[in-house]
């Protein structure tokens, strides 16, 4: 338990020392959603209603999906995780724990969100408290886990950017952050339903925010946590120790069933 | 110096069809400083990975403190120090946040006052990433003893180290060694290894090709001795005849420099023929082959 609270407070404090880290969990996060604040609500008041889902939602992928997969990968081709072997880390808290410490930074930038947009945008603040934290928490598993096995599966930095990005860049044109839902054609639609974060603005807009959802939010709700688990899993079976290890338990591809309850999600509601 | 605590038999290591290490046996003592020497793509690297449990073998067997290092990893690392080539530590952590983080995994005390002892005291609040690279070598070395390891491996442990933390590792070692840690040093330095070493072995091309106490390797070489004579007149013979038992001969600035089989005969020799001149020794060095000599002489034969 010691070992456990001394490797979480260094990590915790790592996501603020770390200039990079800093950006991602705060400066970015917090900065766009001061510009689309501003922007978004003065182009399209519509987006008043979206403010507090989409900003929280923009916060955790930022956080997650560009903060926790590059210095994972980082970790090892370096060699930490050598040092951090031969002392006795686990490898469960070498990925448990970024994320872990991510998630508290998320919780941070989303309450700075959630108690300054009704005040600065005239945003409406959750109806359901409960389901809100409640969906937070799913996003927040799924995005952080899916991090996770980004870093582990891999082989390099570049790699890491493409596959974050590959999530990151259509979440935020597809995920419902910016273009409702319901605008998108239906192609469009069943490639979003993909995406965590259209699962998340579903949920929250169904069983949160007083709005309607546009396929069943507790389905999104269970996809979100049982893709997030998926892929935690996923990251703790495909863990190798160094990049020269050539004993890695399974082909990095099947970091893609990380996506299985997504697909069966799309399934169900077609 | 009882029992050995290494036992290393027909160990193996491959990579697809390239072979590191070629069924070697070895077994060192406890207390014992071990050096393990050879030039780069020997097979250093690979087997003190598998005897720290990193890498596993692919043949032959390791028992290290009388525990297999791979299957019993979770003992291991308690029993075991060990210091990386590369200090690899996450860029911002601090020298205290490193002692207690690793020391909490250990489940000891945190050994502050290696800090201290290893010159950090002033950078103990410095990201790692801020620290020159000989702090951030003494840190891994601090992080490699804090919990008083039975076994202590180091990897080139003295490169980029300023004199003074060489002669405070040197001095930690002695007192480990002191203490009944076995310490396996691996270096391409040789006077280092001569110094420190109890025992030695030459790897090369994945194979043991010379193994016992610096001054036994030194004397299975061919024996030859550095003569250097420097006279008022500076006229000695180059040739290589000219003395007994000298194989070889020539100038280096002032002085004579001459190889011999026998220093006794050939010194003599010099003596009574600057005697015979009405000539001034200046100076005379009689040096014998260092370990570097016989390494180099290994390495380029490549046989012993």
């Amino acid at each position: 338990m010691k070992a456990f609270l001394q490797h979480f407070s260094f990590e915790f404090l790592k996501g603020i020392r770390n200039k990079n880290l800093l950006l991602l969990n705060y400066l970015f996060p917090l900065g766009f959603y001061l510009m689309m604040g501003l922007v978004m609500v003065e182009i399209n008041p519509a987006f008043r209603d979206n403010v507090i889902p989409a900003m929280v939602i923009f916060g955790i992928l930022s956080a997650s999906l560009l903060g926790i997969p590059d210095p994972l990968v980082n970790a090892r081709e370096n060699g930490i995780y050598r040092s951090y072997k031969i002392n006795g880390v686990p490898s469960l808290s070498i990925l448990l724990i970024p994320a872990i410490t991510t998630i508290i930074h998320m919780i941070i930038v989303s309450l700075l969100i959630t108690v300054t947009a009704p005040l600065l945008f005239d945003a409406p603040v959750p109806v359901n408290l409960f389901n809100f934290v409640l969906i937070f928490f799913a996003i927040a598993i799924a995005s952080t886990g899916l991090s996770v096995l980004i870093g582990v599966v891999s082989k390099s930095s570049r790699m890491t950017i493409l596959w974050s990005q590959l999530i990151f860049v259509p979440s935020m044109l597809l995920g419902g952050l910016m273009v409702p839902f319901n605008m998108l054609p239906n192609t469009a639609q069943k490639v979003a339903q993909i995406l965590p974060s259209t699962q998340a603005m579903n949920a929250l807009n169904g069983l949160a925010m007083g709005g309607t959802a546009d396929f069943s939010p507790w389905g999104s709700v269970a996809t979100l946590f049982a893709g997030g688990i998926g892929a935690f899993l996923l990251a703790i079976y495909l863990f190798s120790w160094d990049s020269r290890n050539t004993t890695r338990r399974g082909h990095p591809l099947l970091g893609l069933l990380a996506f299985l309850p997504y697909v069966i999600q799309i399934i169900l509601t077609s | 110096m009882c029992s050995s605590i290494i036992e290393v038999k027909d160990f193996t290591k491959k990579y697809g069809d390239y072979t590191a290490v070629d069924q070697i046996s070895f077994s060192v003592e406890e207390g014992e400083i071990f050096g393990l020497l050879g030039p780069n793509g020997a097979g250093k690297t690979s087997t003190l990975e598998c005897l720290e449990g990193l890498r596993k073998p692919d043949g032959g067997s390791i028992r290290v403190a009388d525990l297999e290092p791979v299957s019993e990893f979770q003992k291991l690392k308690d029993v075991i120090g060990v210091q990386l080539q590369s200090a690899s530590m996450p860029e911002s952590i601090t020298p205290v946040e490193a002692i207690k983080l690793f020391s909490a995994y250990h489940a000891v005390d945190p050994r502050f006052d290696l800090l201290e002892k290893f010159g950090l005291k002033e950078k103990q609040g410095s990201q790692f990433f801020e620290l020159s690279t000989g702090q951030q070598r003494r840190l891994a070395l601090a992080l490699a003893i804090m919990h008083n390891p039975k076994v202590l491996f180091l990897d080139e442990p003295t490169a980029g180290l300023d004199v003074t933390t060489r002669f405070v590792l040197h001095e930690m070692m002695r007192d480990m060694q002191k203490s009944g840690t076995t310490i396996i040093l691996a270096t391409h330095d040789m006077a280092e290894a001569e110094q420190m070493s109890d025992r030695v072995a030459i790897l090369l091309q994945g194979k043991i090709i010379n193994i016992g106490t610096p001054i036994e390797i030194t004397a299975a070489g061919a024996g030859l001795t550095k003569i250097s004579v420097r006279t008022q007149s500076s006229e000695l013979p180059t040739s290589k005849g000219s003395f007994p038992a000298v194989t070889h001969a020539f100038r280096l600035e002032e002085y004579q420099i001459y190889f011999s089989t026998d220093i006794g005969s050939t010194v003599s020799a010099i003596i009574s023929y600057i005697e015979e001149k009405n000539d001034t020794l200046i100076d005379l060095r009689v040096e014998r082959p260092s370990l570097e000599d016989r390494f180099l002489e290994i390495t380029s034969n490549g046989v012993n």
